[in-house]
């Protein structure tokens, strides 16, 4: 009953702005996230606790690579790859970092075309995506292994500070991880797309969810880069 | 905005909520294109010391905040949401400040009692 007359009173009245706007949703007898669709706020808050988990990673590096009293490695050549006979410096990373934003282009689209009940072009881009994450994650495979024949462990390297392979394995393990489960997650719900399970239900919320967490891995690449490799 | 969409239900404004041009995408997708390929350019060029960090961190801000507004479709949810997910991760600058404080203490500790080993 209460419920109803909250509601009759919202109608009635026009809605706050700006600060008023959070304090009424915060400080009534209602949902916060009473507009959002129940999945897209869990998956903003588990992206949340995610942040968490992958700051902790990245600070602990800026912690180990302040602290460290031998030189640190220099990204810039320890991943250069021969191509053409010439050394480029970094540029399989600069790939993979086109080949995410990339991905993350293709589940945009797929979402709104998601919305716009567009069944085939959404499963259709929605497969493309997942094949940029698995090429992301084939090309961090082959990178690892390089390393790894080149004598990075997590406990010492070559070149100087041991703890930089144990800043790598961590912090791109751990990513590479999250791309793996993405890539599961997106076929799953393009399978779903392509069956036409959304039209049947009208909800296609499960594509933008999905989306969410493809465009968050893209976002921790973006720090990932800037920090690790490029700093 | 939400906001004029405020009575309507919350299934309803799920499938409305959403429809932004496929151009709108297309020209964010490029602009991520380019600002990779920038900060790519301060590594090749060989920027050093704080020109090239301040490059860095720029190209990331500014890559960071156009997936999130545009790709993620914060610019267009209500304010208790975006408050809710945008605010609590400022308190890592805190963390952030207290290592960089404690591994300015181990490496002068390591320096000075270690001999400058690892």
């Amino acid at each position: 009953m209460s419920q109803l007359v909250m509601t009759e009173k919202e109608e009635n009245s026009t809605p706050p702005q700006g600060v008023s706007e959070i304090a009424s949703d915060w400080a009534a007898d209602q949902e916060v996230f009473r507009h959002t669709h129940w999945g897209k706020a869990m998956m903003w808050i588990f992206l949340l606790s995610d942040t968490f988990i992958f700051s902790c990673f990245l600070v602990s590096y800026m912690t180990m690579r302040a602290s460290a009293t031998l030189p640190w490695p220099n990204a810039s050549e320890v991943f250069a790859l021969t191509l053409f006979g010439q050394s480029i410096p970094l540029i399989l990373i600069a790939i993979m970092t086109f080949v995410l934003i990339s991905s993350s282009g293709t589940m945009a689209m797929a979402v709104n075309f998601g919305y716009r009940r567009d069944r085939r072009t959404t499963a259709a881009l929605m497969f493309a995506t997942a094949l940029f994450g698995a090429t992301f994650v084939s090309m961090q495979a082959f990178e690892w292994t390089k390393l790894i024949h080149e004598g990075v462990r997590p406990w010492g390297n070559p070149w100087g500070a041991p703890q930089f392979g144990a800043s790598f394995f961590m912090i791109t393990g751990f990513h590479g991880l999250h791309v793996s489960c993405g890539v599961i997650l997106l076929l799953i719900i393009a399978t779903k797309v392509l069956r036409g399970d959304y039209d049947r239900s009208g909800d296609y919320s499960s594509v933008e969810i999905a989306g969410l967490y493809w465009h968050f891995v893209d976002l921790v690449w973006v720090f990932i880069f800037a920090f690790f490799y490029l700093w | 905005m939400n906001h004029d969409t405020l009575a309507t239900p919350p299934q309803v404004e799920a499938h409305q909520g959403q429809q932004h041009p496929i151009g709108l995408y297309l020209k964010i997708w490029g602009y991520l294109f380019v600002l990779s390929a920038l900060s790519y350019m301060v590594d090749y060029f060989h920027f050093v010391g704080i020109m090239r960090w301040t490059l860095i961190v720029i190209f990331m801000l500014l890559k960071a905040g156009l997936i999130v507004t545009i790709f993620m479709h914060m610019a267009w949810e209500r304010l208790s949401l975006l408050y809710a997910i945008l605010v609590p991760p400022l308190v890592l600058l805190v963390l952030v400040g207290i290592m960089s404080i404690e591994s300015e203490y181990v490496f002068w500790t390591r320096a000075i009692f270690f001999g400058g080993g690892a």
